[in-house]
């Protein structure tokens, strides 16, 4: 498959400030690319880029292998669905999504169907003549990702745009994006910071942080192999405590050696260690290595969540099994569950 | 209730001075000296046809020109960054700051046969040509005196146009003019339709800018008006029937350009 965009060393600086730090990005066509990450980390300014309403400070953006840096955001076949709508005021729900499809001149017989097949997609059908400021915030967001829809533009750029939406209308609408996306054959460069929503819809997942990005990867990949810490904490909770590697495949943490699978760090590596919540088995408490005393427990729904303080560390376990508050429990992690991460500075991307 | 009491001054204010005066104004209007009804003196409005088309067409003409100067002004100036704005708006208000009649006096000096624009001309070999008296001078003064008055209530709308709209509509494919004509322009009409009201209004019943650059042959309204009281052919009912029907008029245009405005924006 083709790079459709590619970023390649792209720095973006705000007065000064710099917002992105060199960030490097291939997207192939008809590929669903997520981007994930905190607030403040750059998402927005990612899809800006793309989308042409910043130029770079420096790096190129191309686009079907070619560079357009000053390409003009109307030249651009690219089409966004913004964060906070921006919708026209002026015109109706129709009015609205038509816009695109007007300024190209396309025929009204055209628009009408095309327009409506969009109202029904997103569900305002009936809403054709209403004001766009009589709607309500996940209705707004609807007609804005219709009228970004409706041009089929070979990329999509779509910034949180379910984000105003209740559970239910959430979830019926990721399968539709994702439907549509997969039909029409488009490219969609998806923003969120709901790592759940990252990992169910997207064929590729860039997790970034402040700037920069920490790990591209499949939703598997990013799941079960963390680069580094911050991934793992932001893909699902984790248990990260320090530890440092006496030798290959044993870790030491929390005073105790324990049996895992990394090989390859330098002799006494400080080196943080992830235990996802689910890996923790409950075991009885004499033959336990680690051991702790049940500090909380909430009912999840499919699990338990407990908070079990073992001195050193306040583990958090996802299990099936219920134990009361104030018992005392042995933990038991199998050694491929035993995830050893370097330690990245805060301020740090992991080259990739 | 509490509502009620609290509006009260108000309510007392524009009785006093609006809805009192303008009974009085439409009483004198169809009353002889010794108070008996007439419409002799709205008839006799028909005589000074001429003058009403002059005026409303002189002040079209200038609302017009106000128009079409202000709207790449204001428009600039909301674009501006924030601490710009802010200078830039004093300097557009600066010339309010001086008396209206010496600004008017300025542009007769300017003007005039030997004034400083035909000297200039002189200085190339041309003219001089006759600049005042003239109902150019007079859309001129009107312009120069009204302009802040159109700029204003654009830029203020203006301002208000979500800089996200914009780019929305160029990440649609709209190109800078589309942008204008499809985005800006829509949501900038209810500052187009205050502007005209605010320049229009005032432009259609001035008689100090016709007086001092029109000379006597380009008669408006408001020296109408204006001779009918203070002038040799005293007449206040003569005055008060003018006023009326130039009140009609004002409220008549005025109707069909609301009729342009966006429902929930109606504006006068
Ligand atoms: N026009 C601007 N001028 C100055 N700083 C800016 C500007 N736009 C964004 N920033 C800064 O750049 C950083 C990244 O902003 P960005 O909008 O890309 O974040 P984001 O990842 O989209 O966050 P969120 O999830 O909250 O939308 C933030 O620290 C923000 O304050
Ligand atoms: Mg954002």
């Amino acid at each position: 498959m083709e790079n459709i965009v590619s970023l390649k060393n792209i720095i973006v600086e705000f007065d000064g400030e710099r917002v992105l730090k060199n960030i490097s990005l291939d997207i192939k066509d008809k590929e669903f690319v997520t981007l994930l990450g905190p607030s403040g980390c750059g998402k927005t300014t990612t899809l800006r880029i793309i989308a042409g309403f910043i130029d770079p400070t420096s790096g190129d953006v191309l686009f079907d292998g070619e560079r357009i840096n000053s390409l003009p955001p109307h030249k651009r076949n690219v089409n966004t669905v913004f964060q906070r709508y921006a919708l026209f005021p002026h015109l109706n729900v129709y009015d609205n999504i038509a816009f695109g499809l007007r300024v190209k001149k396309v025929p009204e017989k055209e628009i009408l169907s095309r327009v409506g097949e969009m109202l029904d997609m997103v569900n305002l059908r009936g809403f054709e003549k209403r004001s766009v400021q009589r709607l309500s915030g996940g209705q707004q967001q609807r007609v804005a990702i219709a009228r970004a829809l409706v041009n089929r533009p070979k990329v999509l750029l779509l910034d949180e745009p379910l984000g105003a939406l209740d559970l239910k209308l959430r979830k019926g609408m990721q399968t539709e994006l994702r439907r549509i996306q997969q039909q029409l054959e488009l490219t969609f460069v998806y923003v969120t910071h709901d790592q759940e929503e990252a990992l169910t819809m997207s064929d590729t997942v860039v997790v970034m942080n402040n700037g920069h990005i920490q790990q591209i990867g499949s939703p598997t990949d990013i799941y079960n192999e963390p680069v580094n810490a911050f991934v793992a904490d932001f893909i699902g909770e984790s248990n990260i405590v320090n530890g440092s590697m006496p030798k290959d495949c044993v870790v030491e943490f929390t005073g105790r050696q324990f049996e895992c699978v990394d090989k390859g760090f330098s002799p006494d590596e400080t080196v943080d260690v992830v235990i996802r919540p689910e890996d923790i088995k409950i075991i009885p408490a004499e033959n336990a290595k680690l051991t702790g005393i049940v500090e909380s427990v909430v009912f999840k729904g499919v699990h338990y969540e407990m908070i079990v303080d073992g001195v050193d560390h306040k583990w958090t376990i996802h299990s099936t099994k219920y134990e009361p508050v104030g018992t005392m429990i042995g933990m038991h992690v199998d050694p491929y569950d035993i995830h050893i991460m370097k330690k990245t500075k805060e301020d740090e991307g992991t080259e990739l | 209730m509490k509502m009620k009491v609290l509006s009260a001054p108000y309510l007392v204010w524009m009785c006093v001075f609006i809805v009192v005066p303008l009974i009085m104004v439409a009483y004198f209007a169809v009353t002889t000296d010794n108070g008996s009804l007439t419409v002799q003196h709205l008839a006799d409005v028909g005589q000074y046809a001429n003058i009403f088309v002059r005026s409303i067409w002189l002040s079209v003409i200038a609302t017009a020109i106000c128009l079409v100067v202000a709207y790449p002004i204001a428009f600039l100036l909301s674009r501006m960054e924030k601490h710009h704005q802010g200078t830039m708006l004093m300097l557009v208000m600066l010339p309010m700051w001086m008396n209206f009649l010496l600004r008017t006096y300025a542009w007769m000096t300017l003007l005039g046969n030997n004034g400083i624009i035909n000297y200039l001309f002189g200085l190339v070999g041309l003219g001089p040509y006759k600049l005042i008296n003239t109902s150019g001078a007079v859309v001129l003064g009107m312009v120069y005196n009204y302009l802040p008055f159109m700029i204003l209530p654009l830029y203020s709308v203006m301002e208000k146009i979500d800089k996200s709209v914009i780019e929305a509509a160029s990440d649609l494919g709209s190109n800078p003019r589309s942008v204008l004509f499809r985005v800006i322009v829509p949501l900038s009409v209810p500052g187009i339709t205050s502007g005209i009201t605010m320049v229009f209004v005032p432009a259609i019943s001035t008689f100090i800018i016709s007086r001092m650059l029109g000379g006597g042959s380009n008669l408006l309204i408001g020296d109408l008006i204006e001779m009918q009281f203070l002038g040799n052919s005293y007449n206040p009912h003569l005055g008060a029937a003018i006023s009326l029907v130039l009140m009609a008029i004002i409220l008549v245009i005025m109707t069909v350009m609301n009729q342009f405005s966006p429902d929930d924006q109606v504006l006068i």
